[in-house]
């Protein structure tokens, strides 16, 4: 291109996000941002469906006491926005004593959440096999702990698979809420480096790096979606 | 005559002159009802018809029988162009279906379908079914539209049932609320496929009494089924496909007593079995 | 103990900030009021084209839905805030914040409207088509309707969601209710304003949570 001619909008739209200079200085830091990403999520996505798959088996015994606090916990973390729990936990914990780090208050919040989420999903599955298959399983002599596990939630699992898969990719998008808590995460990296550069360039990055870890896992779930559809016709 | 020049000036293929159709055949008591001229349809590159040549005259309940897969639904689909023809001439009342000018929904307003699944709104009432294109279509005050719809109901005996939701009706009664919703259009022809094959068979007696009671009024019908003893009796004239074309057509004496064709006499020996 | 509801549950702190996250309140429901009907009627325009006839509505649709479903809602809403400023365009946070929600919304719920929508058989359209109504009345007066019903649990699940997301406002500073309580937080180094405003959450969601939990037992019998 010639560099006489004076700059055109494509050219300002280049330079402002996709500024070649900025990209190789600040591609280290967005690299590192994608480790804490992955991170992050992986921990979240393994403790929270494990937690929300327990708090279900656990429902399924029908205590009453341990149901209504389940229910509650549940309810809440559904009701609150992430955002807000991780701020009180945040601000409010140190001053009672215990010190977290940032990286630990995101983690710990976000896999509350998602279990929340994951056990309605789970309980759903259990409460959706049919009453027939319980009593099938006992009638051979299989005890209660038994069907739960090797008879009602094999089924239960196929149905919840599709949700919860949703489910997980949106909480698991919320890492990014950890850049309010300075969790040196993607978007974290992104919004310094912009400050720095002076240039849009890193929050093009950020998304971009989005982009390409999302896509394909929100395709996998459209994908899942169908094929299951296709299963239950 | 104005019309055609319009179209000829914006250099529209005159390929089919259908308007003419619509001016110019004057209506006598003898125009077929449904005028059908070498129609064919094709799915990709499977040929399902092949050249239906039929006509139905007015008040005439024509039935048309044949194997799984020779192409009856896809016939009677496409008199209302739910299916679009590949090519043919379809002809209505004397007014040309395929003409790419036609307003087919004032089309479809004359020519009711009854469909083997039923088909009701699930979320209106059997009045609500009724009344739905008669307010929309026909833009009907709420209150005309609402007698019309209980009339037609009660024509299917079911006057006592408008306000109930499918869900709570049975089979037959469904059924029966499907015809209602095309009979209160005033439709010039009736089409039905296989509207009682999804009933249980204590139950398809009453839908047959219902089409009995609408061929009494004059009402001019093209009927796919396999209720061959509903054809005998009440069928003007029987239709026999088979490989997307008419083998065979004629009266239930001569159709079911002394086929002509060998694949008409396998197939009635098939079913009547 | 005491420490703990001194930090968490200081009764004067939260009478004192009560007046100022009353206006955050009110705030989070404008952005709501605004972002929940448009958002929701703009999925079911995506939703109609990923499903229409037309080849090329169907095909365009794809990428914008999978584009906003996969970026994180508040990354979009800083590249709007604060990315947009570099190429001249400068939004106030209520319009960034609407932008980038609707953005978002649509997304969602046009996914959501589009299992709707193909939940409902063909026979369903043929009927409505036989007896003379127009494509359009078809899909306004039997297809929608159905649609509709059979993914409420999942529009209503998808709306809590939006008015939680309408929290992150608070990070492009726009006054509503968290960003309110955060601001309390920081005048008076004391947790309670954060968890005054999650009680404000809880009594506007929670209903709707326990009324979900219910319609989904329903759907599932
Ligand atoms: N939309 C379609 N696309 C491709 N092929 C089709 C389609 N609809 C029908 N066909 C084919 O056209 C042929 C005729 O189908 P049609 O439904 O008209 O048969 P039919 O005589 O009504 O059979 P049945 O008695 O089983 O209802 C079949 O071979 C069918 O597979
Ligand atoms: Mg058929």
């Amino acid at each position: 291109m010639d560099q006489a001619l004076p700059p055109t909008r494509w050219t300002i739209f280049l330079d402002t996000f996709f500024k070649a200079s900025v990209i190789d200085q600040y591609l280290p830091s967005i690299l590192k941002g994608i480790v804490v990403t992955l991170e992050v999520a992986a921990l979240v996505v393994i403790c929270g469906i494990l937690l929300g798959l327990t708090l279900a088996l656990v429902r399924a015994y029908r205590i009453r006491a341990v149901n209504i606090l389940i229910v509650i916990l549940v309810d809440m973390l559904r009701a609150l926005p992430p955002l807000v729990i991780i701020l009180v936990v945040y601000f409010g914990l140190p001053n009672v004593g215990i010190a977290l780090s940032n990286f630990a208050v995101l983690w710990l919040i976000l896999t509350l959440v998602l279990a929340a989420f994951a056990e309605e999903i789970f309980w759903a599955g259990i409460t959706a096999t049919p009453k027939g298959q319980w009593e099938a399983a006992r009638s051979t002599g299989l005890g209660f702990t038994q069907t739960l596990l090797f008879v009602v939630m094999p089924q239960a699992l196929r149905i919840t698979i599709p949700p919860l898969t949703n489910r997980t990719i949106a909480i698991t998008k919320n890492t990014a809420l950890g850049t309010v808590i300075g969790v040196p995460e993607i978007l974290n990296q992104a919004t310094t480096a912009t400050s720095f550069a002076g240039n849009a360039t890193p929050l093009m990055m950020g998304a971009v790096a989005y982009m390409v870890i999302f896509i394909p896992v929100v395709t996998f779930g459209r994908w899942l979606e169908t094929r299951f559809a296709w299963r239950r016709a | 005559m104005l019309l055609i020049h319009a179209d000829a000036r914006r250099g529209l293929p005159a390929a089919r002159p259908l308007l003419l159709a619509q001016v110019d055949t004057a209506l006598t008591p003898d125009t077929p009802i449904l005028d059908v001229r070498g129609l064919t349809k094709r799915f990709g590159s499977t040929e399902v018809l092949k050249g239906i040549d039929l006509k139905v005259r007015p008040q005439e309940l024509v039935f048309v029988i044949g194997p799984s897969g020779s192409g009856k639904s896809t016939f009677l689909r496409c008199c209302n162009r739910l299916e679009e023809p590949t090519d043919g001439s379809i002809r209505v009342a004397g007014v040309e279906l395929l003409a790419h000018k036609v307003d087919i929904n004032a089309m479809r307003r004359r020519i009711g379908m009854v469909f083997q699944s039923f088909n009701l709104y699930p979320h209106m009432t059997a009045r609500g079914n009724v009344m739905l294109a008669l307010r929309k279509v026909l833009k009907m005050p709420k209150e005309q539209a609402r007698a019309e719809a209980d009339a037609a109901l009660d024509r299917v005996g079911l006057a006592d049932r408008a306000g109930h939701h499918p869900s709570a009706l049975s089979g037959g009664q469904q059924q029966r609320v499907a015809i209602a919703r095309a009979l209160a259009l005033k439709p010039e022809l009736m089409l039905f496929d296989e509207p009682t094959s999804a009933l249980d068979p204590e139950l398809v007696g009453s839908v047959l009494g219902g089409m009995r009671d609408l061929k009494a009024d004059g009402m001019t019908m093209l009927v796919v089924s396999h209720e061959m003893r509903f054809a005998q009796e009440a069928a003007d004239r029987v239709v026999f496909m088979d490989g997307g074309v008419i083998v065979e057509e004629g009266p239930p004496s001569a159709i079911f007593g002394a086929p002509k064709h060998e694949r008409t006499r396998a197939f009635l020996s098939r079913v009547l079995n | 103990m005491d420490q703990l509801l001194d930090q968490f549950f200081n009764l004067s702190i939260m009478q004192q900030v009560f007046p100022l996250l009353v206006k955050g309140l009110w705030m989070t429901l404008k952005v709501c009021a605004i972002v929940i009907p448009v958002g929701a009627f703009a999925g079911l325009v995506v939703a109609l084209c990923a499903t229409s006839q037309s080849r090329l509505a169907r095909i365009l649709t794809v990428p914008y839905v999978d584009l906003f479903r996969a970026v994180p809602p508040l990354v979009l809403l800083i590249f709007i805030h604060s990315g947009l400023p570099f190429a001249g365009i400068s939004l106030s946070p209520f319009q960034s914040v609407t932008l980038a929600f609707l953005l978002n919304n649509s997304a969602f719920y046009g996914e959501i409207y589009r299992a709707g929508l193909e939940s409902i058989g063909a026979g369903q359209r043929e009927a409505a088509r036989s007896t003379g109504l127009t494509a359009l009345q078809t899909n306004i007066y039997v297809v929608i309707p159905q649609a509709v019903r059979n993914v409420l649990p999942d529009l209503l699940s998808n709306t809590i969601e939006v008015v939680k997301l309408t929290s992150l406002a608070s990070v492009v500073a726009l006054p509503e209710l968290l960003y309110s309580a955060d601001m309390a937080r920081s005048i008076t180094f004391n947790a309670s304003p954060l968890v005054l405003a999650a009680a404000f959450y809880l009594v506007l969601l929670w209903p709707v949570v326990r009324l979900l939990s219910r319609l989904e037992r329903r759907v599932a019998a």
